[in-house]
């Protein structure tokens, strides 16, 4: 399908706001868009005729009417009277988002071990060495035009800094909540910072307290620096009309630990895009994620794993369990330098239908120019194990709570990963309602209250 | 307890039972022999309830119940107990989950209050004891990476924790070595009472040394052509099937 008329309602949009989008961001974030803008109208929104895109189709998503605003937003609302988030029932340093602008009162602030945390716009201004050495710099390469999209649209987002050898002490949680009764499309941009030896745990929570359209499209960067430690979970938790395109660039320098866990409970449209570089040796790299569409969702997940150095390790595993007319896709490409020596990367993606209309599309790819390295890739696609299921209905135990305890099965070798126990627990309880057909609430999440 | 009448079954369009008369009552303990391809398998798959096989006649009561009108969880919970010949892993559902819901999603069936944590491991431990399985196997995935003795011993620690009325066993014994078959026969006979009853499927004469049967039926090209007491399962280990086979052929 063409995106013409979308891509020219977009170059408008642009040109038409451009005093605005300014006016309400800073100078520092404002003068990366005039390229990214350019970039972004030889691209446009890609079409399902390029390669990367091609199970995914972005003109249903970029079809709706939305409303766009680039002042600041207003809200009569009290954040902190309606959110009140235990689905980690432990304490974190918890900071809420939405239509990609920060929030707090306090626009930005520092911990009392260094840590920063706070809006991308102030950081911009009070902390320009850090922002000037990494924002746009991972994201830049100028291939995805999504991300071209956002840094040319993008006004503000999160931005947290851990400083040299800090162990940071509980949870960074991060909840974007999807909040204006009408939809909107907003582009949220994040930086994060993790020095050397540093050790984070980061969680970001996509949620809805409003069912209305939405299209967001979200670019987040990290950095590891050497031997620094990052775990970064992510829930999408939203509803039927929430459509997502979230890019994530991770940069990896040499003895740095990536560790994700990516959760697709609910939404309507999400495409994930994953790019990692581990730029100097002993990296490790570890993605994992669950996906549970049902009816007319959408769920993509391509990553881009690049191996430039030698003796890293890298691993992905996805699962999906698709039912109704549902759709998912996995497209993994792991690259492989000519220098790249004694890479370990193993990529695995297995899929369970549950009814005959779902359809499900995967596509492992090793790019390899070492010659000495250790390299698998697989992926599956099956139904419910038909003998398994008698086995266990000819014990006693009935068809819906056999069918219940597969799935678990298969869902638990991704959420047994998280390594906050809380988080853990939070995602079993989400994810057995959310297989039994429920809408996977968080149980004090504000979205249970206003509804 | 059991009886069959006239039952004929078939998958895919062909036909392997051939109009089974069967009857079995409380406190009994039958066995039911045959060579490869008669129909055994094929017939606890339908007192079981598998779906795969379509009945095109006959009937099976159950204590005065059409079974054949029951859902495969319906038998079950009614006291069906099938052992099975390959008993299926199922990596990622623990052991105990597994026991533990099918234990008390019966106990729900029968109208009984669940058991509650301290008396499910209570009796997890009595029946452990009884069938000599490990508490390593207990904590793992169900039958992963289980070798195939322990496999066919976790059939009837799942057996002595449901307590069936009705248990029958499909080829229990094969693949076993002396030791691993002594335990599974001592299993089975502690669990039989007066108002329980055995079906035991076999191969091999050997199993019976150690649960004795009261009725030997033989069962070939899907009908019971022969029905004895226990001797017939000498008289089959000494001359094998052949004769048997004669017979039936020739008529």
């Amino acid at each position: 399908m063409d995106n013409k008329k979308y891509n020219t309602d977009l170059f408008d949009l642009f040109e038409a706001n451009i005093d605005d989008i300014n006016k309400y961001s800073s100078d520092a974030i404002n003068k990366h868009r005039s390229k990214a803008f350019a970039e972004f109208k030889k691209q446009g929104i890609p079409t399902k005729k390029d390669e990367k895109y091609k199970y995914s189709d972005l003109s249903n998503v970029f079809s709706k009417d939305y409303n766009v605003s680039f002042k600041p937003i207003e809200l009569n609302i009290n954040i902190d009277d309606i959110f009140r988030c235990d689905v980690l029932s432990l304490d974190s340093h918890l900071t809420v988002l939405s239509r990609g602008k920060y929030f707090e009162k306090e626009r930005i602030k520092k911990l009392d071990n260094g840590v920063i945390i706070g809006s991308m716009i102030d950081a911009s201004i009070k902390f320009p060495e850090i922002f000037e050495k990494h924002y746009n710099k991972y994201a830049s390469t100028g291939k995805d035009s999504l991300t071209n999209l956002n840094t040319a649209f993008a006004q503000d987002g999160i931005f947290i800094y851990i400083p040299k050898n800090v162990i940071v002490d509980k949870p960074i949680q991060i909840v974007d909540l999807l909040i204006d009764e009408k939809g909107y499309f907003s582009n949220t941009r994040n930086l994060i910072v993790a020095e050397k030896g540093s050790k984070t745990e980061f969680i970001l929570c996509d949620d809805s307290l409003a069912s209305a359209e939405f299209l967001t499209n979200t670019v987040t960067e990290i950095y590891l620096g050497e031997n620094a430690e990052f775990e970064f979970y992510k829930l999408q938790n939203q509803h039927n009309e929430a459509n997502n395109l979230a890019a994530t660039y991770v940069h990896q320098e040499r003895d740095s630990r990536y560790l994700s866990g990516v959760f697709s409970l609910l939404s309507g449209f999400i495409r994930n895009n994953v790019f990692v570089e581990m730029n100097g040796e002993g990296c490790e790299n570890n993605i994992y994620g669950l996906a549970l569409p049902d009816h007319s969702q959408h769920t993509d997940n391509s990553l881009y794993i690049n191996h430039f150095k030698p003796n890293c390790t890298s691993k992905q595993l996805f699962k999906n369990v698709l039912d109704h007319t549902a759709t998912a896709a996995f497209n993994g490409e792991v690259y492989v330098a000519k220098d790249a020596q004694n890479t370990i990367a193993e990529q695995t993606n297995n899929n369970i239908l549950l009814s005959e209309t779902a359809k499900v599309k995967t596509k492992p790819q090793l790019i390899i120019y070492a010659d000495d390295v250790k390299c698998s890739h697989g992926a599956t696609i099956g139904q419910l194990d038909e003998e398994a299921m008698f086995y266990m209905r000819a014990r006693g135990i009935p068809f819906k709570e056999a069918r219940m305890l597969l799935l678990y099965a298969f869902a638990y070798d991704v959420i047994k990963e998280v390594k906050i126990p809380s988080l853990r627990d939070n995602l079993e309880d989400l994810t057995r309602r959310r297989l039994n057909g429920e809408l996977s609430l968080c149980r004090n999440c504000a979205v249970r209250l206003v509804r | 307890m059991l009886k069959i009448k006239n039952l004929k079954a078939s998958i895919n369009g062909k036909q392997i039972l051939n109009g089974i008369n069967l009857e079995i009552k409380a406190g009994e303990v039958h066995a039911i022999m045959g060579p490869n391809g008669s129909g055994k398998s094929t017939l606890s798959a339908v007192i079981a309830g598998r779906e795969d096989y379509q009945v095109t006649e006959g009937e099976i009561i159950y204590n005065g119940k059409n079974l054949l009108e029951m859902s495969v969880e319906e038998r079950a919970a009614a006291g069906i107990f099938l052992g099975f010949q390959y008993p299926v892993e199922i990596p990622g559902v623990s052991m105990v989950n597994f026991i533990k819901t099918a234990v008390n999603e019966q106990r729900k069936a029968q109208g009984i209050e669940p058991l509650n944590a301290s008396a499910f491991l209570k009796l997890m431990r009595e029946k452990k004891d009884l069938v000599e399985i490990d508490s390593k196997l207990t904590n793992r995935s169900v039958n992963e990476g289980f070798s195939g003795g322990e496999k066919k011993k976790n059939e009837i620690f799942q057996m002595a924790m449901l307590e069936p009325k009705l248990a029958i066993l499909d080829e229990t014994d094969s693949g076993l070595d002396i030791d691993a078959l002594r335990i599974v026969a001592n299993g089975v006979n502690k669990l039989k009472r007066p108002d329980t009853a055995t079906v035991v499927i076999t191969h091999y004469q050997r199993l019976l040394d150690y649960i004795v049967p009261d009725v030997v039926h033989i069962l070939y090209k899907g009908q019971i052509v022969k029905t004895a007491g226990k001797e017939l399962a000498f008289e089959l280990e000494e001359k094998g099937y052949d004769w048997i086979k004669k017979q039936v052929d020739n008529v």
